[in-house]
Order: C-alpha cells, then structure tokens, then sequence
C-alpha cells in the first residue's frame, strides 16, 4: 500500500511537473487518434447517411457488415494492416509501418465502421419521422441528407465521441503496426503496457490517469452539448 | 362570420378523377371525382380510417395512386406545382431547430435575402402569437404552440393551396380560435384552405364548402350550409346524426 501511495504521488507530480516525455507520449496519442477519427467520420458519415436513405441491391447486407464490423478486435485490425503494411505486403512499398501514419490507418480501420454504423441508426430514424415533412417543403431525397445530418447532430457527435474512446483506449492494433518505438510510435496505452511490465508504474499510472481524465472530458462534453441544443425532450437525453 | 375574399382574388382550381388506391386487397381510397375551386375553405369531415389524411397526401403528391389523375388550374400536378402547395400533417414535424430557424428553413428555400428573411419570420411569429419565442428549440414547444408554428412554417411560403390535417384535434379552445383565425386570414389573402377535421362545429364556423369522406369514397360533397341544413346522402344523415346524438 505504501508503495502505491508512493507511486501514485510520483505520477501526479510528473503530471503537475509537465514531464516533457510524459507530454509528448499524449500528444501523439491525441493525435493519433483524433485523425483517425477525423478521417473516420469523412467515411463513416456519408457511408452511414448513404446506408440509411440509400435504396441498392446489397443495402440490407451491407449494413449487417457494417454493424458486424463495430465490434472488430483491435489485434486482427492490427494484424491486417500490418499484412498489408508489411514490407512485403501490397502497400509494403510506401513504408509505412512502424510510423504515427500506420497507427491512423490501423485506428481508422477500427472507428470507422462503429461512426458509419451510429449514423446510419440516427440518420434512419430521423428519416422516418422527416421524409414526408421535407418532401412536403420541396426536397428530393439527396436535398434532405444535409437537414437529416444537421439535426441529428447531436448523436452524430456522441458517434464521432464513440469513435475517439474507441480509439484513444485501444493497445492491440497501435503496438502491432506501430511498434511502440520510444519517441517515434510510442502512445498512451501502449507506454501503459510496457512500463508496468518493465515495472516502472508511476509513469503507466500518471498516463493512466490521464487517460480517465479524457474520458470523462469526453463524456461532459457530450452531455453538456445536448443540454445547450434541446432543452427538452426525448432523443437527446440519452445522448 | 365568414371573411370571404377580397373581390378579384384568384383561386386556384383543383381536381382528381378516378383516384383510386387500394393496399393487401382493401380499396383505401375511391374517388371518382373531386373538384375544389372557389373562395373559402373546403372542410373534409369523415370517421376514422375513411380516408381523409390518404386523400390529402394524394393531392399533395406524397403518395401516388393506383390510378386516375389530379390536376391543378388545369394542368396535371407536377412539381412545380406542388411547390405551390404546403400541407400541415395530423402529427405535425418540426426540426430539430428554434422556432424562428423552422421559418427560415422554408424562406431560405424561396432564395430571400437575408434581411427580408428576418423581417418575414418575425411578421409571421407575431400573427402566431410566437414573437416571445423565436429563440426556443421547437421540440420544447407546447403542442398547441407547435401546431401554431407548423401552420406558420406552412404559410411562410405564401402557397397556393394548404392542406391542415386535423389542426387542432389537440387544442384547448382558445388555441383553437387561434388558430381558426390563422385559418381564416389566409383565406381571406387567397390562399385555398384544405382542411380535416373531426369538430363539426368547427366545420361549420369555417366550411364554405364540406366534403364527406365515407369508406374511401366521397359520400358528399357541397355547400356548407346545404349540408348540414339538408344532408342528402345516407352516410351524412347517419354522420351528422351521429354527432347530434351524444
Ligand atoms: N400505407 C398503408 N398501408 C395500408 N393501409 C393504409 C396505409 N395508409 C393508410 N392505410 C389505411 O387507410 C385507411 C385510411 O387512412 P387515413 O389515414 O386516410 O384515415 P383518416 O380518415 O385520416 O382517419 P383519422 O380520422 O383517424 O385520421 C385506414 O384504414 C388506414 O389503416
Ligand atoms: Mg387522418
């Protein structure tokens, strides 16, 4: 127990201390991430928008894949990139495995499906309630994505939020692809794993902490958001 | 206590021959002919599941029918003309938006500039009685301030035609004279009214003509006052009967 405390008191003095390792390992996490789910989302959203009011052969299966797809092991995501990566894999000859570039692409292959399969769930139902409304205002049914997307913002934002925690909170696919190679692909989760295993746990729990802290700035940012946009009513309570 | 329209309006004509849809070998709707033109509103009056909120949705090219035609001043309805139409629905939609944003919608759908958009929406908020509440999220207003608000949003664009399913089936009757009033200065400014409803007195308050929804089919179709001072089909007799006889 002494220990812990001890350890725990180191951690957040590294934190407090702006411990400058510390704070490169989390910018890159954040990065990382946050472009994953950035280029997530230009995917995702029109795939997911598309899915929803789209009508083509293929549509229901599609959608089953997609849905089947959300729950994908990070380690296999891992695995594939890393076959395709590889340098004798198809995109072996870009180079980039064991770079930040590989961990986006891997994170990306992870959050994508999960932002394509919340939008297409939000931008349906929102369709079943709008489609005669708009088409009664006039608009064809290409003319109605953007309103459908607008107003379901705020669970288009919860999804884009789900893709980030996914993300930020994932070790399988970045240590595969990116190695964990100290100052070059070293992220949060995966410096978690190998410094407790090295025994070194201030620094796994000072990340760890912040890790959390994320969380939950993720989560009030959430909610504070769907309060300032509807201050009442169903569909966004539980966002 | 009818304000007709001032001498000179037009208004458009509307007509269907022959519409006909049925579903899983029921016939919901069967009408062999319809036409709707002079000033005043036209009231649709019928039970549950005749067919009033089907004919409306024909007519405004929601859905298509099995067969027959709809025409508007003359010529068969298409786009542009439907563009001509607005149409409140029984369980009316807003957006996800304020109040003032729901207008804006439709006004930015005209291509009006900015500033005219702006002195529009709060002209139309002030005959709605919502000027207080522009900035509100629309999902949060009372259902009878929603209501307001969708005949608005209807109205914005200044339509030919308006089709109001059952507008105010849920309102207190100080809303409803709200909105009858709504109701009544559209008209009077030219617009043709298309209007359900299940108050006969509200039929009678505002119908310059009533049509009798029964099964489908239109069972009667007149003036207001012969209808109900002389209902000639079986199924009027029997409705109004019905409605007389607690
Ligand atoms: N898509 C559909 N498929 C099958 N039946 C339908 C469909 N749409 C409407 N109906 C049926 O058509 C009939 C007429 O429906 P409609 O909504 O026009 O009734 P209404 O006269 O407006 O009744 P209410 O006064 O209850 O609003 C109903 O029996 C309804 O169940
Ligand atoms: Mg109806």
């Amino acid at each position: 127990m002494q220990d812990f405390a001890q350890e725990f008191m180191t951690a957040l003095s590294l934190i407090l201390s702006g411990d400058s390792e510390l704070l490169n390992i989390v910018f890159l996490s954040l990065k990382v991430s946050l472009l994953a789910v950035f280029f997530g989302a230009l995917v995702g959203m029109p795939l997911g928008a598309a899915l929803a009011v789209g009508r083509f052969p293929g549509r229901r299966a599609l959608i089953v894949l997609v849905n089947a797809l959300m729950g994908l092991p990070p380690v296999v995501v891992g695995l594939c990139v890393y076959l395709m990566l590889s340098r004798s894999g198809p995109l072996g000859v870009l180079q980039l495995l064991y770079t930040p570039t590989a961990m986006i692409i891997a994170q990306f292959v992870l959050v994508t499906p999960i932002i394509a399969a919340l939008t297409r769930q939000t931008v349906e139902s929102l369709d079943a309630e709008y489609t005669e409304q708009l088409r009664s205002l006039g608009l064809s049914r290409l003319a109605s994505v953007p309103v459908l997307l607008w107003d379901g913002r705020i669970a288009l934002l919860t999804a884009f939020l789900a893709g980030f925690g996914r993300a930020i909170a994932e070790v399988g696919a970045v240590i595969i692809v990116g190695g964990n190679i100290n100052h070059v692909t070293r992220v949060m989760t995966t410096t978690i794993a190998l410094e407790t295993s090295k025994g070194n746990l201030s620094l796994a729990l000072a990340l760890g902490v912040i890790l959390i802290a994320i969380a939950i700035a993720v989560n009030a940012a959430v909610s504070l958001l769907a309060r300032g946009a509807a201050p009442q009513r169903g569909e966004l309570s539980h966002a | 206590m009818r304000d007709f329209p001032l001498p000179g309006s037009e208004y458009p004509r509307l007509e269907a021959t022959a519409l006909k849809i049925a579903r899983g070998g029921k016939t919901l709707l069967d009408v062999a002919s319809l036409t709707l033109d002079g000033p005043g509103p036209t009231l649709i009056l019928g039970p549950n599941g005749a067919g009033k909120s089907l004919l409306l949705r024909c007519l405004h090219g929601l859905i298509e029918a099995d067969s027959g035609q709809i025409w508007q001043d003359d010529r068969p309805l298409d786009a542009s003309q439907r563009a001509r139409q607005a149409m409140v629905f029984q369980r009316p939609v807003l957006l996800r938006r304020s109040v003032a944003a729901n207008l804006d919608f439709v006004l930015k759908r005209q291509g009006m500039a900015r500033k005219a958009r702006a002195e529009r929406i709060h002209e139309l908020l002030c005959e709605g009685g919502l000027q207080d509440k522009a900035r509100q999220s629309a999902r949060s207003l009372s259902v009878g301030e929603g209501q307001r608000l969708a005949i608005l949003r209807a109205l914005a664009a200044r339509p030919e035609i308006l089709f109001l399913d059952e507008p105010t089936s849920a309102l207190d009757p100080g809303a409803t004279q709200k909105i009858e009033t709504l109701i009544r200065r559209a008209s009077a400014r030219g617009t043709k009214i298309l209007m359900v409803t299940h108050d006969i007195g509200q039929a009678r308050r505002l119908g310059a003509d009533i049509v009798l929804m029964w099964g489908g089919k239109v069972a009667e179709h007149r003036p207001a006052h012969g209808f109900f001072e002389t209902p000639q089909s079986q199924a009027a007799q029997a409705f109004l009967g019905g409605a007389l006889v607690p």
